[in-house]
């Protein structure tokens, strides 16, 4: 009974920084029809905004200090894909395939930006003492870390949904993410939510960067590529544009992964394509998805 | 006056002469009805005043050049647009999908107009859009266009796809608005047409090939040999 806790605990806790990632490239493609491979890049910007604040707070970091280097670097994050999109992407609304290169090309420059910068190496994220620790959860011991990857997920699901369902500019993003030439027929400019939604989007990367890089041993832009990789099958699997849709389908991807990987492994990334492939066939829309007409 | 000047306009879409050289005026305070055979170009006309489509020519609002401005400025100078499919929000409430047209400080006033035209929508203003029936939903998209104070409203095909009951409703209503608003109308119904209409305009081809007073509408052989339908007295 411990094991399947602390398997089912820990994949809840994986869930939870797919869906980081997932929750901005969800609600970006949604409202703008954008699909941003660029979405990774501020993944490792957060990161490595939030590693370098981290080393430079001092010798050892308390929690107080891996909270305000999460938060910096997902401002840091956030702004990041704030200028993306005023400066490339706004140029290039309704233009797929060009969107879909330029994103790429920002990815590739970015990662070889802080390849060049502080190498493709592994680097130690420096974290509080208490990562290290376990909580007992029902018999298990669950490693500690794990409950802050859960914890930030939640509160940026709870954050997320508030936003959306009780403030105009959340109004806004909704009716957008439906028809957002109508939106604008009502006098309405959009690309305000554009903007609000690119920066949430990446705050969102950033933070979960910093959760990542914890999770890996390490911060290097390599880790960006594999968790985006997850991300758009999130995103798939819950449906374009539904938040929610996203953190029920990265939590399940995240315990089917934890689970298959513990009976055969390396069976994990398997398992999750077919999961993929059965959602496409079964229900293209995702989870929660609109089907479109 | 006309409230509305439209000149020599063209769209292409995809490629696709669709408006050639369109000219017509919309005079302020009477309801302008534009006629035509379906694909003739009618939709695309109120589509390219709200600045969905790009052209050439001249689209002015009250002597302003509007061609060419981004849609929300458009419908911030005074264009209400009520589309041919209502085009509501299906998954917010009807409360939000007016809410979110409103963008005057004090609108008190236009929520009391709205619900006074539409009483349902008060009743059901917690109700998600999407559930409604056709009817209703095309209450929303009207009322949505009446909660700002506008210059010129667009309506495109209101009672299309809707049972004879809710037309003369419709109908009902469009003919109250009309009766302090500059209307700019593509409706297919011709006893409607004919009860509302100050002035009409007929298209055909993408071209505008009359535009006068609405008597022609009794004309029979006009209105056949315009429009394709029997209507109009001998």
């Amino acid at each position: 009974m411990e094991t399947f806790i602390l398997i089912g605990i820990t994949g809840i806790g994986l869930g939870a920084l797919y869906f980081l990632v997932a929750s901005g490239l969800s609600l970006i493609y949604g409202l703008m029809g954008v699909l941003n491979f660029a979405h990774g890049s501020f993944l490792s910007v957060g990161a490595f905004v939030g590693y370098w604040l981290a080393r430079n707070l001092g010798p050892e970091t308390s929690m107080s200090e891996f909270i305000l280097a999460m938060i910096i670097g997902g401002l840091a994050a956030g702004a990041f894909a704030l200028l993306v999109e005023q400066l490339l992407i706004t140029r290039l609304y309704d233009r797929h395939i060009d969107q879909a290169l330029v994103t790429v090309g920002v990815s590739l420059v970015v990662g070889a930006l802080l390849g060049g910068w502080f190498t493709n190496d592994l680097q130690i994220f420096p974290t509080p003492l208490w990562f290290y620790t376990a909580v007992n959860v029902g018999g298990a011991m669950i490693p500690a870390d794990r409950v802050v990857y859960i914890a930030t997920a939640v509160l940026l699901l709870i954050a997320n949904w508030a936003l959306l369902k009780f403030t105009r500019i959340g109004l806004i993003i909704r009716a957008g993410v439906e028809n957002r030439h109508m939106v604008n027929a009502l006098g309405v400019n959009v690309r305000l939510a554009f903007s609000t939604v690119f920066f949430l989007g990446g705050f969102a990367a950033g933070v979960g960067g910093v959760l990542v890089s914890v999770y890996s041993n390490g911060v290097s832009p390599l880790i960006a590529g594999t968790y985006l990789i997850y991300g758009f099958i999130v995103v798939v699997i819950g449906g374009m544009g539904s938040v929610p849709g996203s953190f029920i389908a990265a939590m399940l991807i995240g315990v089917i992964r934890q689970f298959a990987n513990y009976y055969v492994t390396g069976l994990g990334d398997f398992v999750v394509v077919i999961l993929l492939a059965g959602v496409l066939l079964i229900r293209p829309q995702g989870l929660l998805g609109k089907a479109r007409a | 006056m006309n409230a509305l000047s439209v000149k020599d306009l063209h769209v292409k879409i995809n490629e696709s002469h669709i408006l050639h050289g369109v000219s017509f005026e919309v005079p302020v305070n009477k309801v302008t009805v534009l006629l035509g055979r379906n694909g003739v170009g009618k939709s695309t006309t109120l589509r390219s005043i709200m600045g969905f489509y790009e052209g050439t020519g001249s689209i002015s609002l009250n002597g302003k050049e509007i061609l060419g401005m981004q849609t929300y400025k458009i419908a911030q100078s005074g264009v209400a647009f009520v589309p041919e499919d209502r085009e509501i929000f299906a998954s917010l409430t009807v409360r939000e999908n007016l809410s979110l047209a409103s963008r005057e400080k004090n609108s008190d006033a236009a929520y009391k107009l709205v619900y006074s035209l539409f009483p349902e929508l008060d009743t059901r203003a917690s109700q998600i859009a999407g559930s409604l029936s056709g009817g209703q939903q095309q209450m929303v998209a009207i009322a949505r266009a009446l909660l700002n104070k506008n210059e010129i409203l667009l309506v495109d095909e209101p009672t299309k796809g809707l049972a004879p009951k809710l037309v003369s409703e419709v109908a009902e209503v469009l003919m109250r608005v009309a009766e302090h608003s500059t209307m700019l109308l593509v409706e297919q119904n011709l006893s409607l047409v004919k009860k509302i209409a100050q002035h009409v305009i007929v298209m055909d081809q993408g071209r505008v090939v009359y535009q006068g007073g609405p008597e022609k509408l009794n004309d029979a052989s006009w209105v056949h040999q315009m429009l394709g339908v029997s209507g109009g007295h001998k």
